[in-house]
């Protein structure tokens, strides 16, 4: 009893997080991965799938429109560097605040409807943003060149601060502190472990338990007198703010934002990484995010001769099949292996890792069913 | 039919046709606070369609529905359920994915809260108001509390609906056929349950095809064919009236 | 006048195709009850099915070339060329037409291990489930080809015969200036015969009259004791083959590449949305009239006055009909609703 106490309370939850996300550099180097660029990127897809399941995971609503609130909070946040200031607070805050107006706006419009046409929905408003983006609005985005600080940007609160001329191009900054290297990751990851505070108090909360039973049975919520439309554009705003919260700290880590952020691929991305770690958990897509971007940057990594270096053990022959059967997945080709993981996710796991552990946890140490409901949480 | 001071429900002059076919006609009901009111009737003969007008799933051609004097037509739902109007459906509908505390603390915080409240960073723990409350009723209707409410028994599934309905103490409980598919021991305690609400003073509106259950909790009865009502009054009345029996009998 | 004439032209050959993908995809929703994101691939593996075919004729071996005299020089030269002589270059040039009768046995074993390796696992999950499989077997597809035929898109040019443009103006008897590709005329009426095809198969066959039931209602044909499962693979082998063919023929049109079916697939998504979920008449005549709508707003004198409006007409249409008119414009009612 006291043992679950322990992990369902929530500074337990928060203190193991935060010390497993802040010493990342340490226990991630030996596989590879402890280098800010990738770190960083931990911590912005982790945001961006913890923000997504907050829709997805706990009311069941499938959009395939998140990136579009990610480019819009790319965009917001390099506006504010290049108007405003390279301080990065106002750039999160304008990144944050831009794209849950967006997400307001469009979820107003497509939670009118439900199941696959809101999907449908979802997924028409980030193409219109995307194409747009690409065409018209190209003063604001800079079309396909993408959205890039310069030397003639004001900066009107910086030129009053300071009236030393910037020589090149000038860095974000947090109070003087270069957000670049491992500082831009520990700035990422404290907003993380915000970020999954927030969540972690949503799906305990009453608002959060409203969700659940919105994916559960939404007739029954009407027939008690739960008014589900606005739950359901709150829920859509706050995954959209987390998107452009992710979108932002991008331009953070680095200044600079494109259109392409906005496409669909994108927004399955975010999808499979939810599924990937596990939907409705919390710590799940969080999982999922990190190993997605592990693995992306390992078989990206990969060439022909890497492989035969890989396979060099193996007689001639063997070694050249080997690497034959393999090149497909690697280097270019790493969306192939990400799209049969997905179908494999999918057909096999579809609660994810998080489920694959308990099925696990429950053939090796056979639980009692209580204990297999509090995992569900953590 | 001359609605008095205690009545709670009154359904005046209600009209409804789907296309060209008169599921309800010129229906005029009123139900007094504190009865259990019930609608029998051969199939088709438009009871859920009455119930479904009544709690806004369906908005009738003409006429209205007026409860505590209040106008309900037209409102949505949930404005309808927060007026104090619960329903049990003939199939359960409860949150299968949620335990059975779950379910019930659901209705509970929707009776609390109202239709809408923000409170994200609250934890449910500190609802213990809402806790009790659903525990007790838990108890009362005997289920345990941690049980996954999926994997329940129909006729638990269907105990676990009335207790998420009950928890909201409305002062009208509409229930649609709550012994269907129950065996003789389930319809029998089904009936105490409602008999020990009966109680409390909570008014009721049952359809129900199963005449033991009627005229076990019925005070008053009203007989629906090809949506009329053809008969109106208490069980010994309606039992005894030559309508009926050849609505039922000779048809 | 001749102008609007002309973007109806234009819209037609496009609709024509977003029509027989979104025939696919109602086909498949509404008799296996599947959202298959996967159905776009099913349209690029159709025009890929064109580049193999004009690969494999042109497939080559190097030959001295006799018309340079004064050097040893070598030039491919395509071994039907070799062999058959003026015969071979014939059939060189009708590689696309020869690429139909390839296609349809093809596509359909396509479709149909498709659906017996994975669609039916999935008949009894949730939507979103099925979205999300397809959508991965759809990026498995691309990458695929992608892998195999690179990220340019192939030319893969019509006969000769067709090459050119038609004169359509004068042979109505309006103005001169309006004239109009061969092949996309050609397109426009192969996509019509195909739709007419398959809508009388449906209409006049038993095995036609068991899906239209089995679409109405799952359930009473399955009472009936007709198996309707084996039909309905079958139809979605059906659905694999259209797709392919208006993938065959759309080759010389656009040639392909490997995200063609992505860019497809989302469009008529919303095609089938609009024309409503499980219509056939409504997919059909959505298709071509978004395709029209979004001739039009390509037109200069519209994108001056409206800037942008070609990039998103379409997906403007389908968020109005959405939300006026949630079933679409031929939907039944109860198909896909809370």
């Amino acid at each position: 009893m006291l043992s679950k106490k322990i992990a369902n309370s929530e500074l337990a939850i928060m203190l193991i997080f935060s010390a497993v996300v802040l010493t990342m550099p340490i226990w991630l180097a030996p596989i590879g991965a402890g280098y800010p660029d990738l770190l960083q990127k931990f911590a912005i897809f982790g945001l961006f799938a913890i923000g997504y399941n907050i829709l997805f995971g706990m009311t069941g609503y499938l959009s395939f429109g998140h990136a579009a609130f990610l480019g819009v909070g790319s965009y917001a946040a390099v506006w504010s560097f290049k108007l405003l200031t390279m301080n990065v607070l106002p750039a999160v805050l304008f990144g944050v605040l831009f794209s849950g107006a967006f997400a307001f706006l469009i979820g107003y419009v497509s939670l009118r409807r439900s199941g696959i046409y809101f999907s449908i929905l979802t997924l028409a408003f980030a193409q219109m943003s995307y194409n747009l983006a690409y065409s018209v609005l190209t003063p604001i985005t800079n079309g396909e060149t993408g959205l890039q600080l310069t030397n003639k940007d004001p900066r009107i609160i910086d030129s009053l601060l300071s009236s030393e001329p910037v020589i090149g191009l000038p860095s974000t900054v947090l109070f003087g502190i270069k957000m670049s290297g491992y500082s831009g990751f520990y700035f990422c990851a404290v907003v993380l472990i915000l970020g999954f505070f927030i969540a972690l108090r949503i799906s305990r909360s009453p608002f959060g338990l409203v969700l659940k039973g919105i994916k559960s049975n939404q007739t029954r919520m009407k027939f008690t007198g739960f008014n589900t439309r606005p739950y359901m554009i709150t829920a859509f705003v706050i995954s959209g703010m987390y998107a452009g919260l992710a979108g932002s700290l991008m331009a953070v880590t680095d200044p600079l934002a494109g259109a392409e952020r906005m496409q669909w691929t994108a927004s399955g991305e975010v999808v499979l990484m939810t599924i990937l770690g596990g939907v409705g958990t919390l710590i799940g897509p969080v999982l999922g995010a990190g190993l997605i971007k592990y693995f992306e940057n390992i078989f990206s990594a990969f060439n022909d001769r890497a492989l035969h270096e890989l396979f060099a053990f193996l007689p001639d022959g063997v070694e050249n099949l080997f690497v034959t059967i393999v090149s497909p997945f690697v280097g270019e080709g790493w969306h192939l292996t990400l799209g049969v993981l997905f179908m494999i996710i999918i057909v096999f796991l579809p609660g994810g890792i998080i489920q694959g552990i308990e099925r696990i946890n429950n053939r090796f140490f056979k639980k009692s069913s209580s204990a297999k409901s509090d995992s569900n949480e953590s | 039919m001359n609605p008095d001071n205690n009545t709670v429900l009154h359904i005046a002059d209600v009209h409804k046709s789907f296309g060209g076919l008169h599921a309800l006609s010129d229906i005029d009901l009123s139900v007094k606070e504190g009865t259990t009111h019930a609608i029998i009737g051969p199939n088709g003969a438009g009871k859920s369609t009455l119930l479904n007008v009544c709690i806004g799933r369906l908005i009738p051609d003409r006429g209205a529905i007026i409860f505590d004097g209040e106008e309900l037509t037209g409102k949505s739902p949930h404005e309808i359920n927060q007026a104090g109007v619960a329903r049990v459906f003939q199939t359960p509908e409860i949150f299968t994915e949620l335990s059975v505390l779950e379910n019930v603390i659901v209705p509970i915080l929707s009776k609390k809260d109202g239709s809408y409240r923000f409170n994200p960073m609250k934890n449910l723990k500190q609802r213990k108001d809402a806790y009790d409350e659903a525990m007790h009723l838990i108890e009362d209707v005997g289920l345990s509390p941690s049980d996954p409410s999926g994997s329940l028994s129909r006729g638990d599934k269907r105990r676990l609906e009335l207790a998420m309905c009950l928890s909201q103490h409305p002062r009208l409980l509409l229930l649609d056929e709550p012994t269907a598919g129950m065996s003789r021991h389930d319809t029998n305690s089904t009936i105490e349950l409602l008999k020990k609400i009966k109680e409390r003073g909570m008014t009721k509106v049952v359809i129900e095809h199963d005449m033991h259950v009627v005229f076990s909790l019925a005070d008053r009865i009203s007989v629906l064919a090809e949506g009329r009502i053809i008969a109106d009054g208490t069980p010994e009345e309606v039992k005894n009236s030559a309508v009926v029996q050849e609505a039922y009998l000779g048809g | 006048m001749d102008a609007i004439f002309l973007q109806i032209l234009n819209g037609l050959d496009k609709g024509g195709a977003y029509a027989l993908i979104a025939l696919g995809l109602t086909l498949a929703f509404g008799t296996l009850g599947i959202v298959n994101f996967a159905h776009g691939a099913l349209f690029m593996l159709g025009a890929f099915c064109a580049v193999s075919i004009q690969a494999l004729l042109t497939h080559s071996k190097k030959v001295k070339d006799e018309s340079i005299t004064f050097f040893d020089a070598y030039k491919e030269q395509p071994y039907l060329e070799i062999w058959w002589g003026d015969l071979g270059t014939t059939i060189i040039d009708y590689a696309v037409p020869i690429s139909i009768l390839a296609a349809i046995p093809i596509m359909l074993l396509i479709g149909l291990s498709m659906e017996r390796g994975l669609i039916r696992f999935f008949y009894k999950r949730t939507h979103a489930e099925q979205i999300l499989v397809t959508f991965g077997l759809a990026i498995v597809i691309q990458e695929l080809i992608k892998a195999n035929f690179g990220s340019n898109p192939i030319p893969t040019p019509a006969p000769d015969v067709v090459s050119g443009s038609a004169n359509i103006g004068s042979a109505l008897g309006l103005s001169d200036s309006i004239v109009y590709p061969w092949w996309r005329l050609i397109y426009l009426a192969f996509s019509v015969i195909i739709l007419a095809a398959v809508f009388a198969f449906l209409q006049f066959t038993t095995f036609g009259m068991v899906v239209r039931a089995g679409m109405h209602d799952r359930d009473m044909v399955n009472l009936l004791g007709i198996d309707v499962e084996k039909k309905f693979t079958i139809v979605f082998g059906l659905a694999a083959v259209v797709a392919g063919l208006a993938g065959v023929m759309y080759a010389p049109i656009l040639p392909p590449d490997y995200h063609i079916g992505m860019d497809f697939l989302v469009l008529s998504f919303v095609v089938v949305v609009v024309g409503g979920m499980g219509s056939l008449g409504g997919a059909v005549a959505a298709g071509f009239l978004l395709g029209i709508l979004q001739s039009f707003a390509s037109m200069n004198e519209v994108k001056s006055l409206f800037p942008g409006i070609d990039q998103i007409i379409i997906y403007l249409v389908a968020v109005v009909i959405l939300l006026v008119r949630p079933r679409g414009l031929m939907g039944r009612k109860g198909v896909m609703e809370e």
